[in-house]
């Protein structure tokens, strides 16, 4: 039996990505790193900023996402996000550009503890990707 | 009966008006296509997160504590109606559509002896709504400068609602929009967002339970400001499509129209060139035979 399952990315604006032979992905959950093989019970979870790992048979991607809602069912991932990209697309000047704007949401003095969490979240992964 | 120059150039304006709408019918159709195609792709977001939400709901334990958003705040008492139109006009019945439609969920409520507070969103709709509704508008947003219906732009409106209803300014929060039928029809639609009407399917009652990381409420409420925003862009990309869409229509009847002036026109100018020539032969020949 094969280990694969599928994935379909969708942002608001179209289906972002739709493929069948995944073996794993890792997805930056609100609670931590999450690995998903083919059979996870089902699940609902969101998701914090950080790199949606994606390993198939025909080669391993990468994507940055902002925020997200994941599901997982029958081998099916789904997963919701506003804000993705490409991490193989964006070249470093965009990446530096949204660490920028990180880093002014993050200098701002009115924001609470849970957006202050987030943006921390981003200025790190965006940091470690640099 | 007017005279053969007037009708020269009554023919030409007729003409030329016509070009116009020629080429803004053809315009609308190219623009019609490319938001079609964005209104269809949108399409999966908002459908997977109407069925997360479902499962989430139906699988919500304690209703009692359930987001307000879901719930609602318990009160009846002020709706916001967020009417959604566009920016420029000439696109036939589209925008009067919507708000002969909001007009006559406003009179019910007035009626009904119920608060009303309205968000306009488009420039047209604000335009028609502020001499009999103008009180009641606390808001008008227009997006002009962007080309497209974004979801940025939607998460904008979203968010607004969203801070004005945790403020508790309203408790009933309803979308006025024109869902994209065809080309020739769009129907304008009242959907309410807040608080959220869940559709329970019997059949989708799906025995298999979810896991939740973190816990149900938490992604609830998390996932409902999301889905409002959500509902809007899909309410965004449905209206630019029935826009261009009723252009097109519009512009086409409009062509058409001109055509057959045109027509009617050049009839009646060959006529009277003619009557003019036979009025002159006339007065040639009985002078001549006079002599």
């Amino acid at each position: 039996m094969s280990e694969e399952f599928k994935i379909e990315i969708v942002n608001p604006e179209k289906s972002f990505l739709v493929k069948e032979d995944i073996s794993e992905v890792v997805v930056p959950a609100f609670e931590g790193e999450m690995g998903i093989l083919k059979d996870h019970i089902s699940i609902i979870s969101f998701l914090k900023p950080g790199i949606i790992k994606v390993f198939s048979k025909s080669g391993n991607e990468n994507y940055y996402v902002e925020d997200g809602i994941i599901e997982f069912k029958n081998n099916n991932l789904s997963i919701l996000t506003s804000s993705i990209l490409n991490l193989s697309d964006i070249g470093k000047s965009k990446q530096q550009d949204l660490l920028k704007q990180a880093e002014q949401e993050a200098s701002k003095p009115d924001i609470n503890d849970q957006l202050k969490y987030l943006i921390d979240q981003k200025i790190e992964v965006l940091r470690s990707i640099n | 009966m007017a005279s053969l120059d007037d009708l020269k150039k009554r023919i030409a304006s007729v003409k030329s008006t016509q070009k116009i709408t020629k080429a803004m019918k053809m315009v609308a159709a190219a623009k019609l296509r490319r938001a079609q195609e964005s209104a269809e792709k949108g399409r999966p977001y908002s459908e997977k997160m109407n069925n997360m939400i479902l499962n989430l709901s139906s699988g919500i334990s304690d209703k009692e504590n359930a987001p307000k958003l879901l719930s609602g705040s318990g009160n009846d008492k002020v709706h916001l109606c967020v009417v959604m139109t566009s920016d420029r006009g000439l696109c036939g019945g589209f925008n009067s559509n919507i708000i002969k439609k909001a007009k006559s969920y406003f009179a019910k409520l007035v009626e009904e002896g119920k608060d009303l507070k309205i968000i306009t969103v488009g420039s047209k709709g604000n335009d028609q709504l502020k001499r009999a509704y103008g009180d009641d508008i606390i808001a008008n947003i227009s997006f002009k400068e962007s080309k497209h219906a974004n979801y940025f732009d939607a998460e904008k409106v979203g968010k607004m609602v969203i801070k004005k209803f945790e403020a508790e300014e309203f408790d009933v929060c309803t979308i006025f929009y024109n869902q994209f039928k065809n080309v020739i029809t769009q129907i304008p639609q009242a959907q309410q967002i807040i608080p959220l009407r869940v559709e329970n399917s019997e059949e989708d009652k799906s025995e298999d339970s979810y896991e939740f990381e973190p816990d149900e409420d938490e992604i609830l409420s998390n996932l409902l400001p999301k889905n409002i925003s959500t509902q809007i862009f899909k309410a965004m990309l449905e209206n630019s499509a029935s826009e261009q869409g009723s252009r097109m229509s519009a512009m086409d009847n409009a062509t058409r129209n001109a055509g057959e002036m045109v027509d009617k026109l050049t009839i009646e100018y060959n006529r009277s060139r003619q009557a003019a020539i036979t009025k002159e032969l006339i007065e040639i020949i009985s002078g001549a035979e006079s002599l």
